[in-house]
């Protein structure tokens, strides 16, 4: 401090940057650039440079803690028990339809993503040996331990479907669990969305309309690229058409979403999580259409369209999962909308609506 | 979301209480945030220097329970004559006292102010911490305070971004998540939290709630009459986001100058509709599943 003073005449010997910049002045400096990082895709979506909004900080400081997880663990979580709830859905109907060459794939793939993803979870605790501590509460506040519900009863009956499908024993049982894991199915691949859009985190929070609809979309459309991937293309027709339902739900879900959620869609948009999303969307899309075409006659392009959709679901994940981190840390996504909200409720106050 | 504790229980519960934080009258000696480090025997942070102002904590977090910040405004706090010379004024004293206190510099010359603030876990009425913790460490105590069990906690950290404050964080080489417990142990004994102990400003203020915020309406209002009309309670209300803040504060300028958010509310306001979008997302992918299988043999 002994750089600056307060003296009769003003402040003397200042140092910009190093005093906190408070009042409107504080939101006004560029913390990155603001124009880079959309060199491609100049469409339809792409707006004028605008005057950044103004909105004071501390120290441009977070409003928020960040999220402590790891990205591998629990971005790779949301892909997992997408792609396992996909895969169980499939699993079913080529059981329930004769397709035993599809069915058998999909159904080692749930058991084996949802093993993958327990895993995931409980190395991501900080307290690993204390994961059965999950089971001790029933909460429907907390999608966490509804989650944890939910596996707990769909990991068992995935487990048991793959078994009985590959031994080929206990046919009735195999046959009951395969239902019973398809009607969970559903749930484990869109509560994951909840799980993120119940946070402060705003780029997750103002998703929680459209995020459940995109991560069924991306579920399906994994599930489906696994199936096209491993099994016959004589039985894969469902495969390919769940991945094509999958990859168009996804991609509509997520510009709608973007569309609706304003300023917080930025961090969809910049840096490492618009990367991934853009290659998400390339990888979802034409693995989809080349699924539909080539995929339904050639094994080998029906593998290449199959993994395209797994890389492109994954790709979806971990984007959503770095676009929420990246705008708790900047305090812009915590102040401005804030800001806005406080200043429409006073110009209409009606304290009855929300 | 969550039940709120009632001010005043039949069967002898105790009132909820809280604290009153009056930031007009910190002087930033940081005893707050060293009595909670010597109490809760919380480990030291890092010790670099940040040239935020005197600011080294930078924000609440695992091992950083108080926090006070430090802002520097070119702006005249309310009451505070920027031209007085001070050995003049004191020269003067003792004899004829002026009356009240100064007035604002009256040519809007433009002088800097320092604000102090000690910030600290709100202990919301609807807490996002303990709406979304898995395992039910996170609990509302008999005192309406928000507290982790620690031997409880898995470390899922999940309250961490649920907190629309910025409060509660994870201990890296502990695993488990941290924050305020408004000392707790100490009030079990009937013994006031070590931060308002060592409070030698009473900027910190420890009570019933009830009272505190009555006591905060009545210091708004004096330093409103005293020419300060930059004060304002901050987290008070039990209509805001949270349904009111168990820790409050009165502020001197837009709250996120202090790096508090502006108009928190708790995410878990919104769940039953997310549930309901869920719901909806999970029957679309089932019926576009089972359509599929429709049609054609291939
Ligand atoms: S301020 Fe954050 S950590 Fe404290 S009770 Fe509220 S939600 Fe929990
Ligand atoms: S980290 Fe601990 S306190 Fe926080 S939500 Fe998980 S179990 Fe609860």
């Amino acid at each position: 401090m002994s750089e600056s003073d307060v003296t009769r005449q003003g402040l003397r010997g200042t140092r910009p940057g190093h005093q906190a910049v408070t009042g409107e002045a504080a939101g006004r400096a560029p913390r990155h650039a603001r124009r880079g990082g959309r060199r491609k895709g100049r469409r339809g979506g792409e707006q004028p440079p605008v005057e950044p909004a103004r909105f004071s900080s501390y120290y441009g400081r977070p409003v928020l803690n960040k999220p402590v997880w790891e990205a591998r663990d629990i971005a790779g979580y949301l892909f997992l028990g997408g792609l396992a709830g996909g895969s169980s859905l499939l699993a079913a109907g080529a059981h329930a339809t004769g397709r035993p060459a599809l069915a058998r794939p999909a159904k080692a793939a749930a058991l084996g993503a949802v093993s993958l993803s327990t895993a995931a979870l409980v190395h991501d605790l900080g307290r690993p040996e204390r994961f059965a501590h999950m089971l001790r509460v029933f909460k429907p506040t907390s999608p966490m331990s509804m989650g944890s519900w939910l596996l707990a009863g769909y990991g068992p009956l995935a487990g048991l479907a793959a078994v009985t499908g590959l031994t080929g024993r206990f046919r009735r049982t195999g046959a009951a669990a395969t239902a019973g894991a398809a009607v969970l199915a559903p749930a484990v691949t869109t509560y994951t969305a909840v799980l993120l859009a119940d946070t402060a985190v705003p780029s997750w929070h103002q998703a929680y309309r459209e995020l459940p609809l995109a991560f069924a979309g991306s579920g399906a459309a994994a599930a489906g690229g696994l199936g096209m991937l491993a099994g016959p293309v004589a039985q894969a027709g469902p495969a390919r058409r769940l991945a094509a339902f999958g990859a168009a739900l996804e991609l509509g879900a997520m510009e709608a979403m973007k569309r609706r959620m304003g300023l917080v869609a930025e961090p969809l948009e910049r840096g490492r999580a618009g990367r991934l999303l853009r290659a998400s969307k390339a990888l979802t899309a034409s693995g989809a259409a080349l699924g539909a075409t080539a995929g339904r006659r050639s094994r080998a392009a029906a593998a290449v369209a199959g993994t395209a959709l797994l890389l492109g679901s994954a790709a979806g994940r971990f984007g959503v999962f770095h676009a929420g981190v990246a705008s708790a840390e900047d305090p812009r996504y915590t102040v401005l909308p804030q800001r806005e909200r406080l200043r429409r409720r006073t110009a209409h106050p009606s304290p009855d609506t929300p | 979301m969550t039940d709120t504790a009632p001010s005043q229980a039949p069967g002898g519960a105790p009132p909820r209480m809280g604290f009153f934080t009056d930031t007009s009258v910190c002087i930033g000696c940081k005893a707050c945030e060293v009595a909670c480090k010597e109490w809760n025997a919380i480990p030291a942070g890092d010790a670099g220097l940040t040239g935020m102002s005197y600011d080294n904590t930078k924000g609440l977090g695992a091992s950083a329970w108080r926090h006070v910040a430090f802002v520097e405004q070119r702006k005249p706090l309310g009451g505070q004559e920027p031209g007085v010379d001070v050995f003049d004024a004191a020269g003067r004293l003792g004899g004829p006292a002026a009356d009240g206190l100064p007035p604002v510099s009256p040519d809007g010359r433009t002088e800097l102010r320092w604000l102090m603030s000690s910030d600290v876990c709100k202990h919301c009425t609807e807490a996002g911490c303990l709406d979304v913790c898995p395992t039910g460490s996170l609990f509302r105590t008999e005192f309406g305070t928000v507290v982790v069990q620690e031997d409880i906690c898995n470390g899922c950290g999940y309250c961490v971004p649920a907190c629309p404050y910025g409060v509660i964080d994870q201990r890296p080489d502990d695993g488990r998540a941290w924050k305020c417990t408004l000392c707790y142990d100490r009030l079990g004994e009937g013994m006031e939290p070590a931060c308002a102990k060592a409070c030698p400003t009473e900027s910190i203020q420890f009570g019933p709630l009830d009272e505190l915020r009555e006591r905060a309406a009545a210091r708004v209002a004096r330093l409103h009459a005293a020419g300060i009309p930059d004060a304002r309670l901050y987290g008070e209300s039990p209509d805001n986001g949270v349904g009111g803040d168990g820790a409050f504060f009165l502020l001197l300028d837009e709250p996120e100058v202090y790096g508090l958010p502006p108009d928190p509310v708790v995410p878990t306001r919104d769940l039953p509709a997310m549930w309901r979008h869920a719901g909806a997302a999970a029957l679309a992918l089932a019926a576009g599943a089972a359509a599929c299988f429709l049609g054609r043999r291939p």
